[in-house]
């Protein structure tokens, strides 16, 4: 028998009852619809995720120092990181145990009254540091490099120090004492984007905060461009402290595939369960009609027997008439699953994800839930002898 | 002499019960080429399970059975259905027309199960509906066409692939005696032209037209 009387017999089996066909398919139409919206939706939600991470932490390294016996990281060494290729922006900053907890009062007036001593955090930081946070100067502006080599009594407040210390403008000049030493406030820095626990700390130059204890760096900022962080994580350490490198700890962003194979995997499990058991249903619907369309057919199948067709050519027509039924469900539930995707990409501003594998693969697995379906009454109708089916 | 296009000898086929009924008992048949042979007998003689023998639909139990000299009764089941194929044309009382093809591919799925080229095989089709004066009704669906032009085109499909044997079961069961006739002209032509016919009926009018009638009872075959 040739193939293409086959397939024209097949097809011809199927179009001599159209509304049944169509029926048939419409179980597999879901089961299909339902992977391919559950892969695609997974694919497209575990990519926006990502997407989101990317702007803060994707581009976001630290470098712990570590105390040392002599300064592994000196103030100037910032500078070589910031010409590393990839680097946004970088800034060193010294924390010490002995001042994070400083009194820190605006004014020099004694008022049972008010409680004007706060506990601030006093930190030092090179000039770079709201490039390297990400944030803006609300009022004023930062040290620069200027106020650094004169070692100018200046001082940055975070937004909250200056909130807590009842600083609003800075037209006149306002001071702050800690301890004892009073500060020019020259700016206040807000809307940090990380590192936000400074919007509470109280800023000073290298040369004044020595006086604190914060002479060595202990941290160091960096933002990188997209993509960059895993190299620049191994680079700034060499960079910063050439020999030492080893004993500086960096802390990188989490690999971005990570976060997405995490994602899908827990969509996933869920509605895959969903999709095969709608398949499944699918396949017993096939198995069910092929099965009522045998007996319905027993005098055709007897006709073919005796115009020559053997037992297996007629066991062919019937697997590939729900073969095909199988297929077109694949065909119509890929294609309305990818309708899906895009609609609900378009409805929340997603990137839609596709994968162009999944839509070639989904008409091959409606195939195969057709075929299977298809056995049983494929065999029933190859077993039956044409006497009994002429009768 | 060329070898008889049916030869039986004992041909004996049983159904298990108890005790077991013999369908056939021992026939011996011997059919020539371009012979044209009614069955003749009344319901439940045998008719049917002889018919479906010399079809090659149904096994004998016992005996001989040569068409066109191959004996078909040791041969495997492909076998028996590749020679059903290409050398037996059945045609039924109720026609076995498939009701959504056309009446052009009844035909031609004559021929969908043999070894015969797909090139050619509408113009086959069409001059097999030519033979039995169809051609205007190659494109209308079964469903239109009357009694007696359903039968001519099963008739058409059964000469496709030019058979030794023309198996015809109560050919005009479902026909008025008009369309009867034409059959029954149809018949004759083909006979003319050299066709083996055998036809089970229990009509007169259809046995009195066949030059040899055969009568089986109780499974037993006389030749009147």
């Amino acid at each position: 028998m040739h193939p293409r009387d086959l397939l024209n017999e097949a097809v011809a089996g199927l179009l001599a009852r159209p509304v049944r066909s169509a029926l048939t398919t419409l179980g597999t139409v879901l089961g299909i619809t339902t992977l391919v919206v559950t892969l695609g939706v997974a694919a497209t939600a575990g990519n926006q995720i990502v997407g989101r991470f990317d702007e803060l932490v994707a581009t976001s390294v630290t470098i712990e120092v570590p105390k040392h016996a002599f300064p592994l990281v000196d103030w100037a060494d910032v500078g070589r990181v910031t010409r590393l290729r990839g680097v946004a922006s970088a800034a060193a900053l010294a924390e010490a145990e002995q001042s994070a907890n400083l009194s820190v009062r605006s004014n020099d007036i004694v008022d049972p009254t008010r409680v004007v001593d706060q506990t601030l955090t006093v930190l030092a930081s090179d000039p770079g540091l709201p490039a390297a946070v990400k944030g803006r100067m609300i009022e004023g502006r930062y040290f620069d490099a200027g106020h650094v080599a004169r070692g100018d009594k200046v001082v940055v407040l975070g937004q909250h120090a200056a909130r807590l210390l009842g600083i609003t403008r800075l037209d006149r000049a306002p001071a702050v004492f800690i301890g004892t030493q009073a500060y020019t406030v020259i700016g206040v820095l807000g809307d940090l984007k990380r590192e936000k626990s400074l919007a509470g700390a109280v800023l000073l130059p290298p040369a004044v905060g020595k006086r604190y204890g914060l002479s060595t760096v202990t941290r160091v900022l960096v933002n990188t461009g997209l993509g960059a962080a895993g190299l620049i994580a191994e680079q700034a350490p060499v960079a910063l402290s050439p020999g030492n490198e080893a004993l500086l700890q960096v802390i990188s962003p989490p690999s971005p595939t990570r976060a997405r194979d995490a994602v899908e995997g827990d969509v996933n499990a869920l509605f895959l369960i969903l999709g095969l058991v709608s398949l499944v249903v699918g396949a017993v619907g096939i198995a069910n009609v092929t099965l009522v369309t045998v007996m319905e057919r027993i005098a055709e199948i007897g006709l073919r027997r005796a115009l020559g067709a053997a037992r297996r050519h007629i066991a062919a027509q019937f697997l590939l008439e729900s073969t095909l039924t199988g297929m077109t469900g694949g065909v119509i539930g890929a294609s309305g699953g990818i309708l899906v995707i895009v609609a609900v990409c378009a409805a929340k501003q997603w990137t839609p994800v596709l994968d162009v594998q999944l839509a070639a693969m989904a008409p091959v697995a409606g195939a195969l839930v057709g075929l299977l379906a298809g056995l049983y009454p494929a065999l029933r109708a190859a077993r039956m002898e044409p006497v009994t089916a002429l009768r | 002499m060329s070898e008889p296009v049916i030869l039986l000898h004992d041909l004996t086929k049983e159904f298990p019960a108890d005790p077991p009924v013999q369908a056939l008992s021992a026939v011996n048949l011997r059919v020539e080429k371009a012979d044209y042979m009614a069955i003749v007998g009344p319901s439940g003689s045998g008719k049917s399970t002889l018919l479906n023998t010399l079809g090659l639909l149904d096994r004998p139990t016992s005996g001989s059975y040569r068409l066109d000299g191959l004996e078909t009764v040791s041969m495997k089941d492909n076998a028996r259905t590749t020679i059903r194929g290409s050398r037996i044309g059945f045609v039924f009382q109720s026609f076995h027309l498939l009701p959504h093809r056309s009446v052009l591919e009844n035909v031609m799925l004559a021929e969908v199960y043999g070894a015969a080229r797909r090139g050619g095989r509408r113009e086959r089709a069409m001059r097999a509906l030519e033979r039995v004066r169809l051609s205007h009704r190659v494109d209308f669906l079964p469903g239109r066409l009357s009694g007696g032009e359903r039968q001519r085109a099963a008739i058409a499909r059964a000469l496709m692939g030019e058979p030794s044997l023309l198996l015809c079961d109560e050919p005009t069961g479902n026909l008025d005696s008009k369309n009867t006739d034409a059959v029954l002209d149809l018949f004759d032509e083909l006979r003319a032209q050299g066709m083996t016919i055998v036809v089970i009926t229990h009509e007169n009018e259809v046995s009195d037209r066949a030059m040899r009638r055969v009568r089986i009872t109780d499974g037993v075959l006389t030749e009147e």
